[in-house]
């Protein structure tokens, strides 16, 4: 899709893959039809909307919207829309991003209405490193843990890649995990984030820790453009669509690939 | 000519508050959030007896309008309460893209909004919020004039399915509309008629507004005028009414001449009928600190100054 209009993120989609589906189809309770409240079932919420491919591949493959419907994504009339959003009521979508450091806050007050309701379903949320650069995640993640806000589980994509570079050459942002334990939040690590089977473990591991007076943290050691040798190992292809000759060597190393859009 | 009297002065904020707390006993989905404000605006009554659905952010306004954004999925309806600078200028992208663009039920209610708040001086003045608030699609923004109609408002946006921008401010100001008034988004009210100039006044300005309709008519100058409450949508009925009867009209306001109600005026003449127009503004200049009153004065912001561009206006009918 991203290489259909020439444009899109390819890079954090693929890192992020086997997390996406490791929570969309092992992880997350989900009722049948999409309902904008989620009352009795799990929520998620997308914090760096740019890796739009991958959330779009989970929720039509969840059966949210027809496959075929990928075929649209960045052109005109759209509900796919470059970064997500409810603006064209594209079922899956709870909250628009794109602007980074946003995903915290409205987890939490997802989180805090799961509360007031009695739902005892949980509140995901999925967010890049380099957007942590961000102040407003601080000011959520300290809110959380002082207020007990101990349903929801957010995931940071430590693929320690950004547009302009290396994580810690751009602007180093230290030991990710002793800021959040320093913040008061249970945290946990994922070191083989692209290991579908270790991921489905630990999620299930912050499930029960869950409902015990602490918002969990779990840091995903990723690798950009995962599965595609030329995309791996730089920040390269953060935000830049393969050619016709890259997206076949990159199909033929996948051959699981579905092919169908 | 009808007379409007003062019952007595309050400000607008208590307004905010009693209608908090009247919806805190009659909607259990309305939740309040504050940064670090709770008695300035006026929300201790909520807390004090809501205390489950009070949310206290502390001194970080960005996360308050995430969260608010967050908490309405579930079906809750959060009303924000802090300054009118921290809930739109610090934080116009969380409202762009969290509450505007995602089309979320937030009530974003500001309060010490404009120059009156006074003596803190201009980084707390904000002149550019109803600009900043308006140009978002799918806006409702809202400025009322007294204790009464902000209680008004505030509850009646509780029954409004989008996010809305109720501004109103710090001083003590007359309070003159009535007790328990049906309030109308988008819906301008009439409070005089007359037939030489329309005055189109909105917040503190309306009783101003009032003064300068009264000595206007002992010169012998009709004043017909309106108090628009909501600027956004704009109730461009009763404007072209009434400027088809008195062919020329004053906008009056709190606010920076840029982007404010006069200037969404000036779109509505443009578009429909061109009359001679003047605006009583704040022009294009920061404020300052001092009292309410010596500010409204020396930024011409007063009854005296709209009898003057009122006497301008008309003049310009026959030019």
């Amino acid at each position: 899709m991203v290489h259909q209009v020439n444009s899109g993120h390819p890079g954090g989609s693929l890192g992020c893959t086997e997390f996406m589906v490791a929570l969309f189809f092992e992880i997350m309770k989900k009722n049948k039809n999409f309902d904008m409240d989620g009352i009795g079932e799990d929520l998620f919420f997308l914090s760096n909307g740019h890796i739009s491919p991958v959330f779009y591949s989970v929720l039509s493959r969840s059966g949210y919207f027809n496959v075929e419907e990928m075929n649209t994504f960045r052109k005109i009339d759209s509900r796919l829309q470059g970064h997500p959003t409810t603006h064209e009521g594209l079922p899956g979508v709870r909250i628009a991003s794109g602007s980074l450091g946003q995903g915290f806050s409205v987890a939490i007050g997802a989180a805090l209405t799961k509360k007031l309701n009695k739902d005892k379903c949980l509140v995901y949320s999925l967010h890049g490193d380099g957007e942590l650069q961000e102040g407003q995640n601080w000011e959520g993640i300290m809110y959380a843990s002082a207020n007990k806000v101990d349903n929801i589980i957010c995931t940071i994509d430590n693929n320690n890649r950004q547009i302009d570079g290396d994580l810690d050459k751009v602007l180093d942002l230290g030991d990710i995990k002793s800021k959040f334990e320093a913040f008061g939040w249970n945290v946990l690590n994922i070191e083989e984030g692209n290991n579908i089977s270790k991921i489905i473990s630990v999620l299930n591991q912050a499930k029960s820790m869950c409902f015990k007076g602490k918002p969990i943290a779990v840091i995903l050691k990723t690798e950009m453009g995962n599965g595609v040798d030329f995309m791996m190992g730089t920040h390269k292809w953060h935000g830049v669509a393969p050619n016709d000759e890259q997206l076949q060597i990159a199909l033929d190393q996948n051959p699981e690939t579905f092919k169908d859009y | 000519m009808n007379k409007y009297t003062n019952q007595g002065s309050v400000d607008t904020r208590s307004g905010f508050g009693a209608g908090l707390y009247e919806l805190g006993k009659t909607n259990d989905k309305v939740v309040a959030l504050c940064a670090d404000l709770t008695g300035s605006l006026k929300m201790n009554e909520f807390k004090n007896d809501f205390p489950n659905r009070f949310f206290q952010v502390g001194i970080a306004e960005a996360n308050m309008m995430g969260i608010a954004a967050g908490m309405t999925i579930g079906g809750m309806i959060p009303y924000t309460g802090t300054f009118a600078n921290f809930s739109t200028g610090r934080v116009y992208d969380q409202i762009r893209q969290s509450i505007a663009y995602s089309g979320k039920n937030v009530k974003i209610c500001a309060s010490h909004a404009g120059i009156t708040l006074g003596e803190d001086g201009a980084t707390h003045q904000i002149l550019e919020d109803i600009g900043m608030m308006k140009m978002l699609p799918g806006m409702t923004v809202i400025n009322t004039c007294d204790y009464n109609q902000t209680k008004a408002a505030t509850l009646a946006i509780s029954n409004h399915n989008g996010p809305v921008y109720l501004r109103f401010g710090r001083p003590k100001v007359p309070n003159f509309t009535e007790t328990n008034q049906n309030f109308q988004i988008g819906k301008g009210l009439k409070l005089l008629d007359g037939s030489d100039v329309t005055i189109v006044a909105t917040g503190h300005l309306v009783w101003e507004a009032i003064k300068s309709a009264e000595k206007l008519s002992k010169e012998g100058i009709s004043v017909d005028l309106i108090n628009i409450h909501t600027i956004k949508p704009l109730d461009i009925e009763i404007i072209l009414e009434s400027i088809s009867k008195t062919g020329c009209i004053v906008s009056a306001e709190e606010h920076n001449i840029i982007g404010g109600l006069g200037e969404s005026i000036s779109r509505v003449l443009t578009q429909n009928k061109l009359v001679p127009m003047e605006f009583v503004a704040v022009n294009d200049t920061f404020g300052e600190s001092g009292s309410p009153m010596d500010l409204m004065k020396k930024y011409k912001l007063d009854s005296e100054n709209i009898c003057v561009r009122a006497k301008k206006a008309i003049d310009r009918k026959s030019n």
